[in-house]
């Protein structure tokens, strides 16, 4: 029997704005029977997304097919012309996007957009397609499947509107639905709920899936096969199973072992204990207007207190909106706050950044997420590098020069890449002169803000082990930031749980398991893990998920 | 992308196309004519050369002759040096100063934004013609007036879009990174923000040049720009308008000119030279 999807020797070319051309998939096969979701794993850069969207004979522009064959139910994608495609997309082929969103008309109701597609291509009359899809909400495990279609997008939450997004590429009873990383701007307790209505109703409905994704975790969880994708080749197809406990391809080695941090040794002990080198006592910030009590509106952080001592590291850990962002911006001075005190190195510090001496300044810096908005992208990177030099020790060029080489050498990037500029460098390595510039400080104390989470898997472990060798060299302390708990157990020697603005518990990295409030119980209990049969076999207090989970 | 490719070539890492050299050149061509006017002229602006009036284009009076039997060609080179020269002044002082306040508004924000902000947009709101024929009538037409007049209609527009630009970086974390470091607001605007928007910035320049020289040559052609016998190109057009039955080329030829220089700067915009991020080509 032949299989749903049959690709063959697939080449995909782009032209890049010099007229030259680049071959971005280069003969790739893939076979996906009837019901079977296979995931197409690998780095950004890999061509994953690409061979996804071909699936539907859709290319970005710029680039066109330029051989082989995309067989799906027997047509062929890339010889079919444009007006017979779009008639398979939506009935034969459906596609969730990465960001729902972003992909949802604000301007209109959701049960509109989720039966759109049964009004293009004249399925079914209105009435029986409202019906099909409180039908999908209701398979989804979406809240109130009656009544959820007649919000607008901005009223459901982000793990909501993904399944959503899932209900209108469902609906048109597709053979094959394509998921473009649909979980990955998720938390990872929504994330679990997300995970559990794609499978169950993929599995009720015998559809066949394709899952892209960088997270092998997840992908353990949904997928039959993995197929692993670097430099648009396929370098490894295997069931599940088979990638995960015997994987060949040293690429897929790689992202195997990126999986599992190495925890860092806890050296300096007892005798550090006694240098505290940032205190915060009872600290509150927020947004809105302030109250008659001093305090804003809403108080994004409430009441938090914390110490980091010298050469020790500090994670702190929550999902999206729990207030870990604002709490560094406050001990940066970015965002000042509205009660408590900070106090660095033995002083107590001004809460506004703009009213602490230069050399406060200086030994605290904080790194941000996003390199691509954290590095001017008119500078090349010695200039972005070097202006910390200049602006607090005074250095003269050629002096600047050299600390400039010197700290390309700490952070393991070539020296000739200084005469780049930010557009031109890759992900990891954006982040990486994004570190340079906060080292040149000479700081004590670097506040990394979610650094790693724009991150490939493999890439994000590289800046990891990095921070912990410069850490060694240079006596620094960090205060780490993230929703990703594995990184924060293979750098830090304490974690802060916070949650809604509040620190909930501290506990040492290897103590997780056995933590004491419900909240960090489940929010430890969410981050997949590299077993197939973790989900399926989760359980969880439904009365601790009614509290805290955001579903 | 894939066009531009297609049609251009590439010079210096950057790829132009053939509309944008060919604008660029006419430009060229007009500020050479501008710079050496008074040495290439054939004829001295006011003198009258021809027995007739409106005459035709012929051998010794290439363009023909003005309204007193002046030669035209004379007075359309020297007009370009008004023209191309009043506009220009006008419009590098209402762009670096709007682009400068623009910045710093958006840098600074607060009150200083928003007074700054409100009173830019009352002056916007003053009719520009109006505002000249106003400023005018009270201190009299003169060189300078008429820079400072033009420079000052367009000063709110040069803001309202730098600041929009600017508002955009300032939210960016790079600008954060800087305020946390302890940077000055001089080295905000100049070293952050500025080399983000220059581009827009540019063409932007060169849009308000060419509105600029429309609403010179709108005050000259009400009589309210250069006075006699300099005329720059609006002049031109005014002064032999009672040639229009005749075809006469004196009124032809000045409105051809407008339209070249207008023409190729909005041309030269649209076509700017694309940088190649591609380099390994």
């Amino acid at each position: 029997m032949t299989n749903l999807v049959e690709v063959r020797n697939l080449r995909i070319e782009a032209t890049t704005d010099a007229g030259r051309v680049v071959e971005i998939i280069k003969g790739v096969s893939l076979d996906i029977a009837d019901g079977e979701i296979v995931a197409l794993i690998g780095e950004s850069g890999s061509g994953k997304t690409t061979v996804a969207l071909s699936l539907m004979g859709h290319v970005r522009p710029g680039c066109r097919i330029t051989g082989g064959e995309i067989n799906i139910n027997g047509k062929d994608m890339a010889a079919l012309r444009e007006k017979e495609r779009a008639k398979l997309r939506g009935t034969d082929i459906a596609y969730v996007p990465q960001s729902a969103a972003a992909s949802f008309n604000p301007a209109s109701t959701i049960m509109e957009q989720v039966i759109e597609v049964t009004r293009i291509h004249r399925l079914m009359p209105p009435e029986q397609a409202r019906k099909r899809a409180v039908e999908l909400f209701r398979a989804l495990s979406l809240p109130d499947p009656q009544a959820i279609g007649a919000r607008y997008p901005h009223q459901v939450s982000g793990g909501q509107l993904q399944r959503l997004a899932a209900a209108m590429a469902l609906i048109g009873d597709p053979k094959l639905v394509i998921f473009d990383e649909p979980t990955t701007a998720l938390d990872v307790t929504t994330q679990i709920d997300v995970l559990k209505a794609f499978k169950s109703v993929m599995r009720a409905g015998g559809i066949a899936g394709v899952y892209v994704s960088h997270d092998l975790a997840v992908v353990a969880q949904i997928a039959d096969r993995i197929v692993v994708l670097k430099g648009g080749e396929v370098q490894e197809t295997g069931t599940t199973a088979e990638i995960l406990s015997a994987a060949k391809h040293p690429y897929t080695r790689e992202l195997l072992a990126a999986f599992e941090p190495k925890r860092r040794q806890s050296h300096a002990g007892a005798e550090a204990a006694a240098n505290q080198l940032l205190r915060i006592d009872n600290v509150t910030a927020g947004y809105g207007a302030v109250r008659d009590n001093g305090l804003p509106l809403i108080r994004a952080v409430d009441s938090v207190s914390l110490i980091v001592e010298k050469g020790r590291n500090l994670g702190v850990i929550g999902e999206s909106g729990c207030g870990k962002s604002t709490l560094a911006r406050v001990i940066a001075g970015i965002h000042p706050a509205a009660a408590g005190d900070i106090i660095f190195n033995g002083k107590p510090l001004q809460r506004a950044a703009g009213k602490r001496s230069q050399d406060q300044l200086r030994e605290m810096q904080i790194v941000f997420q996003y390199a691509d908005t954290a590095l001017n992208p008119a500078k090349p990177v010695e200039d972005i590098i070097a202006r910390p030099l200049a602006f607090y020790h005074g250095l003269d060029r050629q002096a600047r020069s050299k600390r400039v080489d010197e700290l390309l050498d700490m952070v393991r990037l070539p020296r000739t890449l200084r005469y780049r500029h930010p557009s031109e460098l890759s992900g990891g390595q954006k982040q990486r002169v994004n570190f340079a510039r906060a080292l040149a400080a000479d700081p004590k104390l670097i506040i990394c803000d979610e650094i790693t989470s724009a991150l490939d898997t493999v890439v994000a472990s590289a800046v990891i082990e990095l921070l912990k060798e410069l850490q060694r060299e240079l006596g620094l302390s960090y205060i780490f930031i993230s929703h990703d708990l594995s990184v924060v157990e293979a750098i830090c020697d304490e974690i802060m749980v916070m949650y809604n603005g509040q620190r909930v518990e501290q506990i040492a990295p290897d103590k997780v398991q056995a933590a004491a409030h419900p909240y960090s119980k489940l929010l430890f209990s969410s981050v997949p893990k590299l077993d197939p049969t973790w989900l399926d076999g989760l359980v969880r207090d439904p009365e601790l998920v009614s509290q805290y989970g955001h579903r | 992308m894939a066009r531009a490719a297609a049609s251009g070539r590439s010079f210096l890492g950057h790829s132009y196309n053939l509309v944008g050299v060919v604008a660029s050149l006419v430009i060229l061509a007009w500020t050479l004519v501008a710079i050496f006017a008074p040495t290439i002229i054939p004829h001295p602006i006011g003198d009258i050369v021809d027995d007739d009036y409106f005459g035709p284009m012929r051998q010794g009076l290439w363009l023909g002759s003005d309204y007193l039997g002046r030669d035209m060609l004379s007075r359309v080179l020297m007009g370009a040096r008004y023209t191309v020269g009043i506009s220009l002044a006008a419009v590098s002082i209402a762009c670096f100063s709007g682009v400068v306040l623009g910045m710093l508004a958006a840098v600074t924000g607060g009150w200083f934004d928003t007074c700054l902000s409100r009173f830019l947009d009352a002056m916007n709101s003053i009719p520009s013609k109006l505002f000249g024929l106003v400023v005018v009538a009270a201190v009299g037409s003169s060189i300078p007036v008429l820079i400072l007049t033009l420079a000052v209609i367009y000063i709110p527009g040069a803001y309202r879009f730098a600041r929009a630009l600017a508002v955009n970086i300032n939210t960016m974390d790079f600008m954060t990174v800087a305020r946390v470091r302890g940077e000055s607001t001089a080295y905000l605007i100049g070293s952050e923000v500025l080399p983000n928007i220059i581009r827009p910035v540019l063409a932007d320049f060169g849009l308000r040049f060419v509105f600029i020289v429309l609403l010179l040559s709108g005050l000259s052609f009400l009589g309210l720009g250069l006075q006699p016998p300099l005329a720059d190109w609006g002049a031109l057009v005014r002064e032999n308008i009672g040639g229009l039955p005749f075809a006469a080329p004196a009124v032809v030829v000045p409105s051809l000119a407008i339209a070249s220089l207008t023409i190729s700067v909005n041309l030269l915009i649209d076509n700017l030279p694309q940088k190649i991020r591609d380099r390994d080509a």
